[in-house]
């Protein structure tokens, strides 16, 4: 065998192996797990000082073999990863507590009825397991749905005539200006306040100080959404390229007609994905629901009369005032189902719009 | 149809700076006119006050007269809208809209405005539209496409197709060849040539060699400095402007040597 002489580029340096970065995790985490042993073991110091020690020493080792470049680059990887997962900590914690807390308590009944006569009596009895548990959340599922459709239909115009006039009209004029600041007010006012806004609102406008009802809170829910989807609706028309708006004008197309029928079209996935975040947002709302539409544990389908409930006063109210105050239990694992089933509710909101978006895509392909 | 075009005194405005001044200029129906000169000189500002497609821009304006077949296009009372579905404008970058299949980018002029129209006369449109640019055969198989799939050249050519589609009596292009190969070029100069049977052809060209040979008669426009306003300074056949031009910087500018 004639071993032809290792010829060694001038343009590589040194390699580290694939694997290395594995064993050096799989070392932190057995050096790891020693360190937090000294202490006392637990689950949160055996992650940190794993993941400290991986920090510091996958960067020295990598650097050492690689040459200083590669351990900076390394350095910067590893933390951007770590940031990564602290970060998905919450998130996953709170799937995670949700699924496991909420599956129990879900049920078609729990689905399909609403509070109305259930009592302390029938959930000891569900406590000391002679009866089933009783009790749902439909009618906060409808409030919930009837409230953010309410809301989404009086923001949506708004929100998208108002970008539309910015974007479209209002270039450079004092009013645009105006508008713009009020809009970043606007987001920063407290859901509270816009609560105590729409009660005060309506209680002016019926004179009945305690008018309650599911169209209060969507105004209420309204002025928490407006800015969101005119700063959204705001940015998604000012990426529409100019050349589209002078194409449309050139070929004797009215300004009326190019926004509704170039702009509006080009931009309405993104549009739609915003309306989507906003509805997100004001969905999980509890404190301006409380005061604008009080609570209810009985079905009310008419939004412009009598109190509604909705899904995040539900959950309040469950945990904060259980239905029996011995056998609290109960009402906590209806509150964690009904925290669950928003969070579905959320989840194909984004679905949906993420339909919308890809409907209404500007078409590629050959 | 084809119109003729006299601009008189036209000066053109950026809020109170002076972008292109006094211009005066016939235009033969019926021909293709190129216009050239350096970058910043004016000649883009200058075609784009010929439909007032200036004006889109806030604080533009313009003074003097632009006359279509003897209309006044800045007379009083005049709908831009009018002046621009009678005079159509392909642009540097082809835009075809992106919502839109390649047919319906072709009958865009007619369905933005709401106009009715059969299946069979839009049918018609299409393909003589197409035709008339030159992308029917390439395009025939996929009018329900979107327009964005095709190459940078057939696009251009669908612009032009969306512009003849609203049957204009004049057709202005803004450097219509400067985002394409030498092929598509080729394509759009031949399509020029065939345009100009029908409709006044106006075009702003960089390409000194296009300018030679796709037009009848050449403009060639120039700037003393920056801030200063354009100037039209030669206004000649074509032939005239590139062998035997009357002044100095026209020659100069035509043979390279300039600045």
């Amino acid at each position: 065998m004639t071993a032809t002489p290792a010829h060694t580029s001038r343009l590589t340096s040194g390699q580290a192996p694939k694997w290395l970065p594995l064993a050096i995790l799989a070392v932190s985490l057995i050096l790891g797990a020693a360190a937090s042993a000294l202490i006392g073991f637990s689950i949160a110091t055996f992650a940190l000082f794993s993941g400290l020690i991986f920090i510091i020493a996958g960067p020295l080792i990598v650097g050492a073999i690689e040459g200083r470049r590669k351990g900076a680059d390394a350095l910067a990887r590893y933390m951007v990863y770590g940031t990564f997962l602290i970060a998905l900590i919450p998130l996953i914690s709170v799937l995670y507590t949700v699924l496991a807390r909420g599956v129990p308590g879900l049920s078609g009944d729990f689905l399909m009825n609403s509070m109305k006569g259930v009592t302390g009596v029938h959930d000891n009895a569900a406590a000391s397991g002679e009866g089933n548990v009783l009790g749902g959340i439909y009618h906060a599922i409808i409030g919930t749905l009837e409230i953010t459709l309410l809301a989404t239909l009086i923001s949506v115009p708004i929100g998208l005539l108002t970008a539309i006039y910015l974007v479209e009209y209002g270039e450079g004029k004092w009013l645009a200006k105006a508008i713009t600041f009020f809009v970043d007010v606007m987001t920063g006012i407290p859901s509270i306040v816009a609560g105590l806004f729409a009660a005060s609102f309506f209680a002016l406008v019926t004179g009945n100080p305690m008018n309650r009802m599911g169209l209060v809170a969507a105004v209420a829910l309204s002025v928490l959404m407006i800015p969101t989807v005119v700063r959204n609706a705001e940015e998604m028309l000012r990426i529409v390229p100019n050349e589209l708006r002078e194409a449309s004008y050139a070929l004797g197309v009215r300004k009326w007609r190019t926004i509704t029928k170039v702009v509006i079209p080009t931009a309405i996935s993104g549009i739609a994905s915003g309306v989507t975040l906003a509805i997100a947002r004001v969905i999980g709302e509890t404190a301006p629901i409380l005061v604008t539409a009080g609570f209810v544990t009985s079905i009310n389908w008419n939004a412009f009369s009598g109190w509604m409930a909705t899904l995040p006063t539900y959950i309040y109210y469950q945990i904060m005032t259980p239905t029996s105050p011995t056998a609290a239990a109960v009402s906590e694992t209806r509150a964690w189902a009904a925290a669950l089933i928003l969070i579905l509710i959320v989840m194909v909101l984004n679905l949906i719009a993420r339909a919308i978006a890809k409907i209404f895509a500007p078409k590629t392909g050959r | 149809m084809s119109k003729r075009i006299d601009v008189e005194n036209l000066n053109v405005y950026y809020g109170d700076f002076l972008a292109v001044e006094d211009v005066n200029m016939a235009i033969e129906p019926r021909s293709v006119t190129a216009f050239i000169g350096p970058s910043g000189c004016g000649k883009s500002t200058f075609l784009r006050t010929l439909n007032r497609m200036h004006e889109v821009i806030s604080g533009a304006r313009v003074e003097g007269k632009v006359l279509l077949d003897g209309d006044d296009l800045y007379g009083k009372g005049v709908d831009p809208v009018v002046v621009r579905s009678q005079i159509g404008m392909v642009f540097q970058r082809p835009n075809p809209f992106p919502t839109m299949s390649i047919r319906e980018n072709v009958l865009a002029g007619v369905k933005l405005n709401n106009r009715k129209i059969s299946k069979t006369d839009a049918d018609e449109l299409v393909e003589n539209s197409l035709r008339g640019a030159n992308l029917w055969n390439e395009v025939k198989g996929r009018l329900d496409k979107p327009g964005s799939g095709l190459s940078g050249g057939q696009q251009q050519r669908l612009c032009i197709a969306r512009s003849i589609a609203v049957k204009p009596d004049v057709i202005l292009m803004d450097e219509p060849c400067s985002a394409l190969d030498p092929i598509s070029t080729l394509a759009v100069e031949d399509l020029i040539n065939e345009l100009k049977e029908e409709y006044t052809v106006v075009i702003v060209t960089h390409n000194m060699q296009q300018a030679a040979r796709v037009s009848d008669k050449t403009a060639f426009f120039n700037i003393a400095g920056t801030g200063k306003p354009g100037k039209l300074i030669e206004y000649a056949p074509t032939q005239e402007i590139f062998n035997n031009p009357s002044e100095k910087s026209t020659e100069d500018y035509v043979s390279g040597r300039f600045g």
